[in-house]
């Protein structure tokens, strides 16, 4: 199953990514293998089958709603770009086009 | 150009709630959960989305989650997973958020609304369980987003379990919206599960309305209706976008499909600038959070731990106190006021519906003013029941009872001390009555002739002289008693 340049553009945006030509050829090939397993998959006989949403066979992990310590607010902020008043600082957001 | 006068336009609504709940911590991490405070103490490495942090469900989150659908009338999901919701958006650091998509907790649910309409039976089509943003300053320009110069993010909020609710399309009118967020709240409310502060956005409302011509099977353009922060916002926004939408379609110039915005001081609602592409969420599971399989155990104790939902307290106080419907919807809007009323009703011997009247007709109307809730005002219950009694027993007038209500609004005392304090005793004392009540004969000789030779309406003249002579102190009905008593033909 080939995918083309538009969509991986289309999912390179979603994802913020900037690609060059050499790597959007490279993803295009890439994700055509991915999809054409996933295309192998889909041509067996699955009625009845569940869909895997996960591989591992665990279940029901919780935890007891307890507070735990946070960090500091000088901690949270320790790897912001800018901050501003105990808050990270962000570009102004725009609508996209 | 002409239109059919009468023709028949049909509203259709289907809303989308989210409720935070009131755990102690957050869904995915041990921060605390709480309103407001400095920014960006209560955060750490998983809600901040740092590499390497591992996401835990904290299982009261789910509780209350469960506890939510059963109330809803919802199936639990015998297997249930988490997604993530893939966008990007500053107030969420982790560029996904973590939802349910396939697999939610509760759906395919049903809750009955009562009010001025036809009782509605209202879908729930799914109740899961996410995580909230953070939340964002606009700085610079207006203070809204389209021209502000940078952001200001605090985290504090991110990762606070939040619950959406959707409903199926079935509101067909601004009114039943209204009734059903209100007993949406009274239930959340009733379970303990969540503050339900509209205002601190605890409980939040999203909306989209239509309209047809009666008789179309598809629905009309969809129009998103945010922004809407209290019950009565709800009803002012759909009724004003109900008519707006009308008033197109009547037009020929159809309503399109859009976001709008409600503007509380205009009453008004406006279109918000919005992607013209639709979201791609992508959803999928989430690699780092196992599934659940709630066992049916688990269920049944979650169900019997549940207390008494509005539509049964309701019944009961019907039964119980012999109240008026309208009434009892008033005192069951709350479970702190119902409560209220049941801790007075039950330290007072007359019929309740005297409580209910003193509750509904006075002291909401002295909370409203004092902008305070009735749990909060320094009346206790039993000194309310005290109040009636004292009315009852005739030591005060109906009209003195409601100025000693103010004096025990004021300063929390007891209704018999205010009375006292304020010289507010009603004369019923029949020996000392007795004598003004023939002072007031002698004074009016004609009036009192009138009475002997059968004119009763003429009491209540006398009556009058008496309350004025006894600066309105005398008990009226006492008086009335002595008057007939000595005017007898």
């Amino acid at each position: 199953m080939d995918i083309d340049s538009g969509t991986v553009d289309y999912v390179a945006r979603l994802a913020r990514l900037a690609l060059s030509d050499e790597e959007r050829e490279q993803m295009r090939a890439e994700l055509s293998d991915i999809l054409e397993h996933a295309g192998r998959i889909r041509a067996l006989d699955l009625d009845g089958v569940e869909p895997t949403s996960h591989p591992v066979r665990l279940l029901n992990v919780a935890r007891p709603d307890e507070v735990r310590p946070s960090l500091s607010q000088e901690e949270a902020l320790a790897c912001a770009p800018a901050a501003e008043n105990g808050r990270f600082k962000v570009p102004r957001i725009i609508e996209e086009a | 150009m002409s239109t059919a006068p009468s023709r028949v336009i049909e509203t259709t609504i289907g809303l989308e709630i989210h409720v935070e709940l009131a755990t102690s911590s957050k869904m995915f991490c041990g921060c605390e959960v709480a309103f407001a405070g400095e920014p960006n103490t209560r955060t750490c490495p998983v809600c901040l989305g740092l590499p390497g942090s591992l996401p835990v469900v904290n299982e009261r989150a789910l509780e209350h989650t469960i506890r939510i659908a059963r109330a809803l009338n919802c199936d639990v999901a015998s297997h249930s997973f988490f997604a993530r919701k893939n966008y990007f958006y500053p107030d969420m650091p982790k560029n996904y958020q973590i939802s349910q998509y396939e697999r939610p907790l509760g759906a395919g649910g049903v809750l009955e609304i009562t009010g001025d309409f036809p009782t509605r039976r209202v879908g729930i089509t799914r109740v899961h369980l996410e995580e909230d943003t953070g939340g964002s300053l606009h700085v610079g320009g207006s203070g809204r987003i389209a021209d502000s110069e940078y952001s200001l993010e605090d985290f504090n909020r991110a990762g606070t379990p939040l619950v959406e609710i959707v409903t199926e399309p079935d509101i067909k009118s601004a009114d039943e919206a209204r009734a059903f967020v209100t007993e949406l709240r009274a239930i959340v409310e009733a379970l303990g599960v969540s503050d339900v502060r509209m205002e601190e956005g605890s409980l939040r409302v999203d909306a989209n309305i239509s309209v047809r011509n009666a008789g179309e099977t598809e629905h009309g353009a969809k129009v998103e209706v945010k922004n809407m922060n209290s019950i009565r916002s709800v009803g002012r926004a759909l009724e004003y976008e109900e008519g707006r939408q009308r008033a197109a379609l009547v037009s020929g110039d159809m309503p399109v499909q859009e976001t709008r915005h409600f503007d509380e001081k205009a009453g008004t609602t406006s279109p918000m600038r919005t992607k013209e592409y639709a979201f791609d969420y992508r959803y999928f599971p989430d690699p780092d959070l196992v599934p659940f399989e709630p066992s049916d155990t688990w269920i049944a104790s979650i169900e019997r731990a549940m207390p008494e939902l509005p539509v049964h307290k309701r019944s009961r106080l019907a039964e119980q106190y012999g109240l008026r419907p309208a009434d009892i919807g008033i005192l069951t809007t709350s479970t702190a006021i119902a409560e209220w009323f049941e801790e007075a009703a039950s330290a007072y011997d007359g019929p309740a519906q005297k409580v209910a009247n003193w509750i509904i007709a006075d002291l909401f109307g002295l909370c409203n003013e004092a902008g305070i809730p009735l749990t909060e005002c320094k009346i206790a219950p039993r000194q309310l029941a005290g109040l009636v009694r004292l009315v009852d027993s005739g030591s005060i007038s109906g009209k003195q009872a409601k100025q000693v209500l103010g004096g025990m609004f004021a300063t929390g005392d007891d209704a018999a001390l205010i009375a006292e304090k304020e010289g507010l005793e009603q004369l019923s004392d029949a020996g000392e009555l007795s004598s003004v009540v023939d002072e007031v004969i002698a004074e009016n000789p004609d009036a009192a002739d009138k009475v002997r030779a059968g004119q009763m309406n003429t009491v209540g003249f006398l009556v009058g002289r008496v309350m004025r002579k006894t600066k309105g102190q005398a008990n009226p009905k006492l008086v009335t008693d002595l008057l007939t008593q000595k005017l007898a033909p």
